[in-house]
């Protein structure tokens, strides 16, 4: 704990490989350095004022010696410019068998659902060696969802979800940051990625998560309901079965919502778009930026009267309709919320040790 | 106006014995503040920007003490969270875009050209007085209840959500924009219009190159922040929805808009500085910059290619991957001017002879901090290391190492080489170079552990902190103590030379460039006739090959030797 560190406990497969380019990064960086510093240093004394030296026909320019110094810059920077986009575009695309976790930041505080209906704040437990998808989305102003051990953070922003995801290979608690300023208690609005070991992440799963959590605006109570099944409630809470089909019997009114998730939807205004999360979002709140084809335009918005969290119930519920897959069953939550004072939360976030 | 005419300067010139020059030609306070000498302009300027940089340097000072402890020392979280806004507003729109050009390339420039004034000198005049009322509205925020939203005014944070006194503090952000507009417009028709006879486009000195560059960056990107600022202000007020998505805005929108202006930005604060590093390496070298084409290339390939790099402020958020890669690349090709500049510097000193003046060791300090902000750039460049950097305190060092160790050490070895020119005093030279190594160290010792601390996972605008980085924070905020003794020294021996100092003679450096063809101080109208060019820029040339000194080919460096071509001597 108090030997110096140069860099973070890598704790996710990515981090490894950040780690490997950034110490070519460092070495490079370091001999490029040197060769300046030497440079200046050699020819500033060599040829100071009032030596004996040889200064007889002194060049001005020789574009043979500008390109030795291009040419080796342009083509390492390339070099390390392909390596880095190569990792980045993998930490771009989560593999299929990725856990999917939704996190909602808001001032000042992280709140998590996984699928299984449990849902923790300023916690994240997620078993090792298990890929993990955060699909996230902010409740007021930017926000990140930052963890140093994985080298990877995400913007969370309002009204649009972002996505991020780490395959963690190392049991142990690791802070999670946020890091865009986002007002008074920026530098507080963190908590923990806990890690554990696949035993013991089931039995914290068994024991309802353990965790106390907000109610996050579901009003009928949820707490022993998997995410997509109260999504399944605030479904029929909303009638939004009265025009949308979720079995079926189609509805004559609505677009039917069976095998919607990923199918390509045709736009009034010509485009085409999959159906991911984000495009479920806006066809809630703002039915008509993404008005179909053949749409009547007949569908209220939703923006206002539904929190962000159960747009994600409903999501959750939404991508499991038609794909033939049961609805998973819940456990029972708690429902105490948690203190979140200014003290309390200092020492949740930096009293305590870290990689426990 | 203040402007004497040729013949009351002689008239005075017998009355009182002493050389008449843009000081001392006319005394009144009113003749200061209506001049439309770019001479006196720049000097008004420069008291302007100290102030500024003493202020965000106070703000800087109480960061660094605040943070010596894991929970803070003194500060509140709101009161902590204005004073980081502070130190960044009042640096960035205050002092490191203004300084150089306004300051050195107010006064500097037209001599340099063999010009009697910028091409607009009431423009001139009003930009300061633009630039003053700016810097007003700013303080008056900030000690007024302060503004807490970041010098990045990032939305819908500052549009809806901050309770401080953003919108005047964008306001003044907004005018400051139209001051650089008016310098950057007169720099760009100075130099088109107003060279000497003879004086082509590459004769010209390379200072000139870069202020023409910084000028046609200006130009371009200070009008997108202008309106972007003032849409903030539109949602904030009148609550148009521009930025936040829950009135149909989009809060990606203002990063776009913003870094279009603010990454150029860099380059109208680093470029200006790389223009006075030329000139104090050529004149401290007795030798023309090697390779003049590349440089002055590379000087407007950087003015380019900093405009189509913005998105790499962005990786981390919502933008796309393939817009990522390809701002990702763009930054990479961005970074080959640079280095083309360092190394043309180097080896602008092989077969010179180097005087290791106060001046020359800021240019040193200038090359060395510099190589490093821009090596550490590369890191933020590459998406993969970049999304577990960005925005933490490796940036911060990143950005430090180049704002300060380029533009404030740019700056600083401008105003240490041109003093004497400016004010026809010497300062003692022992303490610009205590100075000069005192900020080098300081510096490194500041900045260099938020390099380490940064990729530790270190976020930036954290008032409170894990106790395992408390070390580095510690180391930090003791060099940061160096620093500053570094940074007030030159007020001091600077202000003592202007009563103190012994007389500096037209050439104390034994430079070549048609600014110190003129008297220092150089009278009202610069000079008495206008030269005319017929020879390269950085011409010295060697009067011995094997050991001797070296110097000016055609630049008198007697003292008692002024104006070329010209009948009238002026005797000190």
């Amino acid at each position: 704990m108090n030997e110096l560190q140069l860099a973070p406990i890598a704790a996710s497969e990515y981090a490894g490989e950040v780690d490997k380019l950034f110490w070519v990064m460092n070495a490079l960086t370091v001999v490029f350095t040197i060769i300046v510093m030497a440079l200046i240093a050699f020819l500033a004394v060599r040829y100071r004022k009032g030596t004996k030296v040889d200064r007889s026909n002194p060049t001005t320019h020789n574009t043979l010696l500008e390109m030795t110094w291009t040419l080796p810059a342009l083509v390492l920077g390339l070099g390390v410019f392909t390596w880095s986009s190569r990792l980045f575009a993998d930490v771009y695309q989560p593999p299929k068998n990725a856990r999917e976790v939704f996190v909602i930041g808001k001032q000042w505080m992280w709140h998590a659902q996984h699928s299984d209906g449990t849902r923790e704040n300023n916690e994240l437990h997620v078993p090792v060696n298990n890929p993990v998808k955060l699909s996230m989305i902010s409740q007021d102003v930017i926000h990140a969802f930052y963890v140093p051990e994985f080298r990877i953070q995400r913007h969370v922003e309002p009204g649009r979800y972002t996505s991020m995801w780490f395959t963690p290979t190392r049991v142990g608690k690791y802070r999670i940051y946020c890091n865009v300023y986002c007002g008074t208690q920026h530098s507080e609005m963190g908590g923990w990625v806990v890690v554990q070991s696949r035993e013991d992440f089931e039995k914290w799963q068994a024991g309802g998560g353990g965790r106390p959590f907000y109610p996050g605006g579901i009003t009928s109570p949820t707490g022993d309901l998997s995410l997509a099944q109260t999504g399944a409630t605030l479904f029929r809470k909303y009638q939004c079965a009265s025009c949308h089909a979720d079995g079926p019997t189609a509805s004559a009114k609505g677009a039917s919502l069976v095998g919607l998730y990923k199918s390509l939807r045709q736009l009034a205004d010509g485009s085409k778009v999959v159906a991911d999360e984000g495009y479920i979002r806006s066809a809630i709140l703002n039915p008509n930026d993404v008005r179909l084809a053949n749409s009547t335009g007949s569908m209220p918005a939703y923006r206002g009267s539904l929190s962000e969290s159960e747009v994600i119930a409903l999501i959750a519920y939404i991508k499991d309709i038609g794909t033939g897959k049961p609805l998973e069953g819940g456990r029972p939550d708690s429902v105490a919320p948690a203190a979140n004072t200014n003290s309390q939360q200092w020492r949740y976030m930096y009293g305590g040790e870290q990689y426990q | 106006m203040s402007t004497a005419t040729l013949k009351d300067m002689e008239k005075a010139h017998d009355k009182v014995k002493e050389p008449l020059n843009y000081l001392n030609a006319t005394n009144t306070i009113k003749s200061w503040l209506f001049t439309v000498d770019h001479k006196r302009i720049a000097i008004m300027y420069l008291v302007a920007v100290s102030v500024a940089f003493l202020l965000g340097g106070l703000a800087a000072g109480m960061i660094r003490v605040e943070l010596t402890v894991p929970k803070g020392q003194f500060l509140t979280n709101d009161a902590y969270n204005k004073v980081f806004t502070a130190h960044g507003v009042i640096m960035i729109f205050f002092f490191l875009i203004p300084a150089v050009p306004a300051v050195l390339g107010n006064f500097i420039l037209p001599l340099m050209l063999g010009a009697r004034d910028l091409a607009f000198p009431r423009l001139n005049l009003l930009s300061f007085y633009v630039y003053s009322a700016a810097l007003a509205m700013g303080l008056a925020a900030i000690i007024g209840g302060g503004v807490d939203t970041g010098w990045t005014f990032y939305t819908p944070y500052s549009s809806v959500y901050s309770n401080s006194n953003v919108a005047l503090t964008i306001m003044a952000a907004f005018v400051a924009g139209f001051s650089s507009i008016f310098t950057g417009l007169n720099f760009i028709v100075t130099i088109h219009k107003m060279r000497a006879p003879g004086m082509t486009w590459f004769k010209m000195p390379l200072f000139a190159w870069a202020m023409y560059a910084t000028s046609v960056i200006i130009m371009l990107g200070t009008p997108v922040v202008a309106i972007t600022l003032a849409l903030v202000v539109v949602e904030r007020t009148l609550g148009f929805g521009i930025f936040s998505p829950e009135i149909g805005g989009d809060p990606v929108l203002f990063q776009h808009l913003f870094w279009f202006y603010s990454h150029p930005a860099v380059y109208i604060m680093v470029l200006p500085a790389m223009g006075v590093i030329n000139e104090v390496i050529a004149a401290n070298s007795k030798k023309r910059i090697f390779g003049y084409e590349f440089v002055a290339f590379s000087t407007m390939a950087i003015a380019v290619f900093g405009f189509i790099v913005w998105g790499h402020h962005m990786f981390a958020s919502s933008q796309s991957m393939y817009l990522g890669l390809v701002f990702s690349v763009l930054s990479f090709l961005v970074a080959v001017p640079s280095a083309v500049k360092i190394f043309n510097w180097a080896t602008t000193m092989y077969k010179g002879s180097v005087e290791l003046t106060s001046h020359m060791l800021y240019a040193f300090g200038f090359l060395g901090l510099f190589t490093i902000g821009g090596l550490t750039g590369l890191y933020l460049s590459s998406l993969a290391t970049d999304i577990h950097l960005t925005a933490t305190y490796f940036v911060v060092a990143h950005f430090h190492y180049v704002m300060v160790g380029g533009t404030a050490m740019g700056f600083l070895a401008g105003l240490h080489f041109w003093w004497p020119k400016m004010t026809g005093r010497m300062y003692n030279e022992v303490l610009g170079k205590v100075s000069a190594v005192l900020v080098f160290l300081g510096f490194n010792l500041t900045f260099l552990p938020q390099f380490v601390v940064g990729y530790l996972g270190m976020p930036r605008r954290y008032h409170f902190y894990p106790p395992e980085f408390q070390l580095w924070h510690v180391m930090s905020t003791g060099g940061s103590f160096v620093l500053g003794v570094g940074f007030i020294l030159p007020v001091f021996y600077l202000l003592h030379s202007l009563k103190h100092g012994e007389k500096a003679g037209n050439n104390p450096w034994r430079a070549v460039g048609l600014e110190w063809l003129t008297t220092s101080p150089p009278d009202t109208h610069n000079f008495h006739e206008v030269p005319v060019v017929t020879w390269e820029a950085y011409e010295y040339f060697q009067e011995s090959h094997h050991g001797g000194d070296v110097g000016p080919s055609r630049f008198p460096f007697d003292d008692d030797a002024v104006h070329v071509s010209s009948e009238e001597e002026v005797h000190v």
